[in-house]
């Protein structure tokens, strides 16, 4: 093997490993530095407060709603489009034109820019002229102040959410049911098995990896909502729709408080990391018994 | 049961009549069972319609709105044609800002980073498939955790970045970060992997250069992957409108994605038809190729994942 040939693998993963070590490896252990100075980007010296800037974070209550804010936005959201979906799917799961037009359609707003999505919701929840408004309106509801009420607007956002996720996730399980081998439902058809007991039985266990996978891809998704709430709500109404990206994007360039931002991230990092370990911790270990 | 027993076993001069109930009997519970399958299928009709309305009327009301004057948009119930089209709202919403600016940076950024990621992303997942070497297991690691780190997570420390590099509001600041993908060398490898060695075996006895090799054999090989690749990578950065906002502090670099969030502030939050119809300016382009390349998109969002 001549030098060249030994060298040459090194020379083809080199950009890409560059491009990986400057913009995602070495900005993370940037961002822990930073977690532990007091700087507000303009001044030249940064001041160490080893962890009081976490110390600070956990302390404050507008953090600790953010929190809260970011979780139970992101259990609604996950529980909810990974729920439907696989209803959805059930239904779906047809090769005709028309089902195929049908999954076309619930599928387009995953290929919809989040700022459109955003500007056409915030229309359609237009607490005085929106159409949803009118739409529940026909169904004999009340109006809803939708994102201009404290009490509705993060439901407003999962609504939204939801309806953007809902046909990916649905597709996905469709993938899911179809790459299940024909052969086990004719034995379960054999064996008499009901329709409830082959979909627990057998349905359910075969579609597990699915079902992990998108329930990790949401729960990561949702962790790091910006885009609806920088757009929909700013974080209003009285900070009922903040969430940890948005904090962290105020903290950072709008008050230039750093080294509190940074902090705010390495949390955001922490969980986010642990439910990708957790991830392929269990996807090692496989979920169903194949 | 008893007519069907007779039809069998009994005298033959019953059978005519027997025969008969049993027909007519037979018959009720076709019936019965053909009226329940239509009811089922007009239910299921109804459903699948239900579904398509929730998710088309947006941007049927999208369009709708774009070409109504302001006023039409404060009628409740609200009315969904228009009385008189209004295509100045388009000209409207193109003219609140540099609106060629943000087209044509968003054409170079999106096709910026998908040419380099092309051109790192092809080398690195074939070496990470096809060649042995010392630290290649340390090396994939890395591709690994940035697989897994969201870029929303650490724009902070890479806005300083490239602030100290004199990058930002600059197209190469926008598409440096994600000159390479950790999803794409994934997917690649993979498919790099699954082609047998025999295929090469033949061009190696005709002693081909390696490059020629990788060229002209296995690059043809794995090309729907490279395709399904490309649409996802696009249509993420095309759409994108996080990593431009945070990235850039004046319109020099700026996208369409945030141009038409910016509406709002040159026209007011309520102008919903102008708002609209510079949504439409930015959604109409992909729901037309969503639209005639439908399976191939689905196919590259949805099966992607799954593998």
């Amino acid at each position: 093997m001549t030098v060249w040939q030994k060298l040459r693998p090194y020379g083809m993963v080199a950009p890409a490993i560059v491009i990986f070590s400057m913009f995602f490896i070495y900005p993370i252990f940037y961002m822990i530095y930073l977690s532990m100075f007091d700087w507000n980007f303009v001044s030249p010296t940064k001041t160490f407060v080893g962890l009081q800037n976490f110390r600070d974070l956990l302390a404050e209550p507008d953090f600790l709603k953010v929190l809260s804010n970011t979780t139970v936005y992101t259990a609604l959201t996950v529980s909810l489009t990974t729920g439907l979906a696989l209803l959805l799917a059930l239904w779906l799961n047809r090769k005709s034109l028309f089902h195929g037009f049908v999954q076309g359609a619930v599928f387009s707003p995953h290929i919809i820019s989040l700022v459109s999505i955003s500007l056409l919701w915030s229309w359609l929840m237009d607490p005085e002229y929106g159409l949803l408004n009118w739409v529940i309106g026909l169904a004999g509801f009340d109006p809803l102040q939708w994102l201009s009420h404290p009490s509705t607007a993060l439901v407003s956002l999962v609504l939204v959410a939801v309806w953007k996720g809902l046909g990916y996730n649905a597709l996905v399980f469709i993938a899911g049911l179809q790459s299940i081998p024909a052969e086990i439902y004719e034995a379960a058809e054999l064996d008499r098995s009901k329709p409830w007991t082959t979909f627990m039985k057998l349905t359910l266990p075969m579609l597990s990896p699915t079902i992990f996978f998108l329930v990790i891809i949401n729960l990561i998704g949702s962790f790091q909502v910006f885009e609806t709430i920088a757009i929909m709500t700013q974080g209003g109404p009285v900070n009922s729709t903040n969430t940890l990206v948005y904090y962290i994007y105020e903290y950072g360039f709008r008050y230039f408080k750093i080294g509190y931002a940074s902090a705010a991230g390495v949390i955001l990092l922490f969980i986010v990391g642990v439910l990708t370990i957790v991830y392929f911790k269990l996807l090692s270990r496989r979920v169903h018994y194949r | 049961m008893k007519a069907a027993n007779d039809t069998i076993g009994g005298p033959a001069v019953a059978a005519p009549e027997g025969r008969e109930q049993r027909a007519g009997l037979l018959g009720r519970r076709l019936v019965w069972r053909r009226a329940w399958k239509a009811a089922l299928q007009v239910v299921n009709a109804a459903g699948l319609l239900t579904l398509v309305t929730i998710f088309a009327m947006p941007f049927v009301w999208m369009l709708s709105t774009s070409l109504k004057t302001l006023p039409e948009t404060m009628i409740f119930p609200p009315q969904w044609i228009p009385g008189n089209f209004v295509w100045q709202n388009y000209a409207d919403a193109w003219n609140t800002g540099p609106f060629l600016n943000y087209f044509v940076n968003s054409v170079v950024i999106a096709v910026g980073i998908l040419v380099l990621q092309m051109l790192t992303i092809i080398p690195a997942s074939y070496a990470f498939a096809r060649y042995t070497f010392k630290g290649s297991g340390f090396l994939f690691g890395i591709v690994m955790v940035t697989l897994m780190i969201p870029a929303q997570l650490i724009f902070l420390p890479v806005y300083l970045e490239l602030s100290t590099l004199k990058l930002l509001n600059t197209h190469l600041g926008l598409i440096l970060p994600f000159a390479s993908s950790a999803f794409g060398i994934f997917l690649l490898r993979q498919a790099f992997m699954q082609i047998p060695e025999e295929l090469l075996e033949a061009a190696r006895l005709d002693q081909a250069a390696e490059w020629k090799i990788i060229l002209q054999i296995m690059v043809p090989m794995v090309k729907p992957v490279l395709v399904t690749f490309a649409l996802f990578s696009f249509i993420a950065h095309w759409n994108d409108y996080f990593w431009p906002l945070v990235m850039t502090t004046n319109e020099t670099a700026r996208t369409l994605p945030l141009g038409i969030a910016k509406i709002r502030e040159v026209e007011g939050v309520a102008t919903w038809n102008v708002l609209m119809a510079g949504n439409l300016i930015l959604v109409a382009p992909i729901l037309v190729v969503f639209f005639l390349s439908q399976r191939q998109i689905i196919k590259a969002f949805v099966y992607n994942g799954v593998k």
